[in-house]
């Protein structure tokens, strides 16, 4: 049994699109550059989780990385891929059975939304035939009733993008990188009301790996090992209102994105108010919005005066998405969340170049919400 | 020659023959949820005993946008696209996720009363493919 797991190399392939280099080979390379970052080689580690939703499979980077016999899980669990791996990984070495592992999330997607088959989820075909089977559709109908319900502004949905795409700029590995302002993020063209184009994220393309250690072990391997304080995993529970449902309850209950966050908080022994920078899922920019609330990280309601007054810049009060989130990096589905955890790692080791919050941040906390309902939320710290 | 009109999926409602359409939900016997279309098991307790009920016709509108791009398959709409609504309407027991008759953002309001009508939803060969759709209550056409 081992009481800590930390982070000692973190890698990652600049998100976007990279033409002519497969997603695979983007893994590879984010897999390389973590185990440098660690001072290890390949041969050293001990086990892998990893996954990919469209770039083939996780374990086949054996092939290129060398085939040394090592177990090689893959994982396949849609937006919550890297955050189920990153889990896997953490109760392995907690365990005892080893002391170094990789985790390891890579994608490479088609252009536009993602197409969703309706029966793989146990719904007919005539939710798709008749035009329901659409994401963007779940998450502005969720941001509709929560701006009338906490009296929050479009401004605030454009301010939101506005801070994705500056701090995009900011971040070299980002996919977009040019600064748009609030009115050019309110004047592009509506894709659901009350959501324009450039207030959601995209597919893309990206790979992150991560080399974990247990905590015994961590000074072995970095200078300035990342405790992986938490990792939980939750789907929905009855009662909450998430995409692709023909129906829901009048009345919403707790969703996956609370249980999961206050489980993650519990179990760190770390409470939000005590987070100094935080990642979460920010699909649009109505997502950022609720699920700073849904999080903890502040009381409903009191996004709309924190967004506008820039406390969710690197420089405010309460630092979110430093790396310009999903809207700026994209979203390759298997890499997703492991990006959320090396940004965190990046800003917790002072190494954030010119995105990072200033003081010597501490604690950091990262969020996925995906389909149909899941969560995963770390804490992590010095 | 005719069009002749069918259901996208019968299942979703009572009679598919009648003239005044209903909505077909399933209730659990053991904890009494409402869900929609019918469901063979209960997400809330886990009782597999489900009832056949007819949903209210009319309810009030929970939350809505605006489908403004046309989806990927497998989505079959009539040509050309034209922007459409979407919605939850709550029935009372249970919210359900309907096309909307209005696509006009500014003319839609949480809370307003809506009514179940039917639209077509597309066209397979010169049949008409029907589906359910909630309309403002005051909008009679």
């Amino acid at each position: 049994m081992s009481s800590d797991v930390a982070i000692v190399g973190i890698g990652i392939h600049p998100f976007g699109r990279t033409e002519g280099v497969s997603g695979r080979a983007q893994g590879a390379f984010a897999a390389r550059q973590a185990l440098a970052d660690a001072g290890v080689q390949w041969s050293d580690i001990q086990f892998a989780y990893g996954g990919s939703a469209a770039a083939g499979d996780a374990d086949s980077l054996v092939s290129e990385l060398g085939l040394t016999g090592m177990p090689f899980i893959n994982v396949s669990n849609g937006c919550g891929t890297g955050g189920s791996a990153l889990i896997s990984a953490r109760s392995a070495l907690l365990s005892g059975q080893y002391d170094l592992g990789m985790v390891v999330g890579f994608d490479k997607h088609p252009r536009g939304a993602f197409a969703a088959k309706p029966s793989s989820l146990g719904i007919g075909d005539w939710y798709g035939e008749t035009g329901m089977m659409v994401t963007t559709q779940f998450f502005a109908q969720k941001i509709v009733r929560y701006m009338e319900q906490h009296d929050i502004g479009e401004e605030t949905l454009a301010a939101v993008a506005e801070k994705s795409f500056s701090l995009g700029a900011a971040n070299p590995n980002a996919w977009r990188r040019t600064p748009m302002s609030r009115q050019q993020i309110l004047d592009a063209p509506m894709v659901n009301h009350p959501l324009t184009q450039y207030m959601f994220c995209s597919p893309g393309e990206g790979g992150v790996a991560l080399v974990l250690a247990r905590g015994e072990v961590a000074h072995q391997y970095s200078a300035n090992p990342i405790y992986l304080r938490s990792a939980e995993f939750r789907s929905r529970r009855f009662g909450s209102f998430e995409v692709f449902s023909p129906w829901t309850t009048p009345e919403t209950l707790s969703g996956p994105t609370a249980d999961s966050a206050e489980a993650a908080f519990a179990s760190a022994g770390i409470g939000p108010d005590e987070i100094d920078v935080a990642q979460i899922q920010d699909t649009e920019s109505g997502a950022e919005i609720m699920h700073m609330a849904e999080t903890g990280l502040c009381a409903h309601g009191d996004q709309e005066k924190l967004i506008l007054g820039g406390e969710t810049r690197p420089d405010g009060s309460l630092p979110i998405n430093t790396d310009g989130g999903v809207i700026a990096n994209g979203e390759p589905i298997g890499a997703t969340g492991l990006r959320q955890v090396f940004e965190s790692v990046l800003q917790l080791r002072g190494d954030a170049g010119d995105r990072q919050v200033p003081g010597n941040p501490k604690t950091g906390f990262t969020h996925v919400y995906g389909a149909p309902g899941i969560s995963a939320c770390t804490v992590l710290s010095r | 020659m005719t069009a002749t009109v069918t259901w996208v999926d019968p299942s979703l409602v009572v009679d598919p023959t009648a003239s005044e359409v209903q909505l077909a939900g399933a209730r659990c016997t053991a904890c009494g949820t409402t869900m929609f279309p019918f469901l063979g098991g209960c997400p809330k307790c886990g009782g597999s005993d489900m009832e056949r009920v007819a949903l209210p016709t009319t309810g009030t509108l929970w939350s809505y946008t605006v489908q403004y791009f046309e989806p990927k398959a497998p989505y079959r709409g009539l040509e050309p696209f034209e922007p459409f609504g979407v919605g939850y309407v709550d029935l009372g027991d249970v919210c359900v996720e309907t096309r909307l008759t209005v696509n006009d953002p500014a003319a839609l309001s949480l809370n307003m009363p809506m009514r179940l009508v039917t639209i077509t939803a597309f066209l397979d060969g010169d049949q008409l493919v029907q589906t359910f759709a909630f309309a403002p209550q005051e909008d009679q056409s």
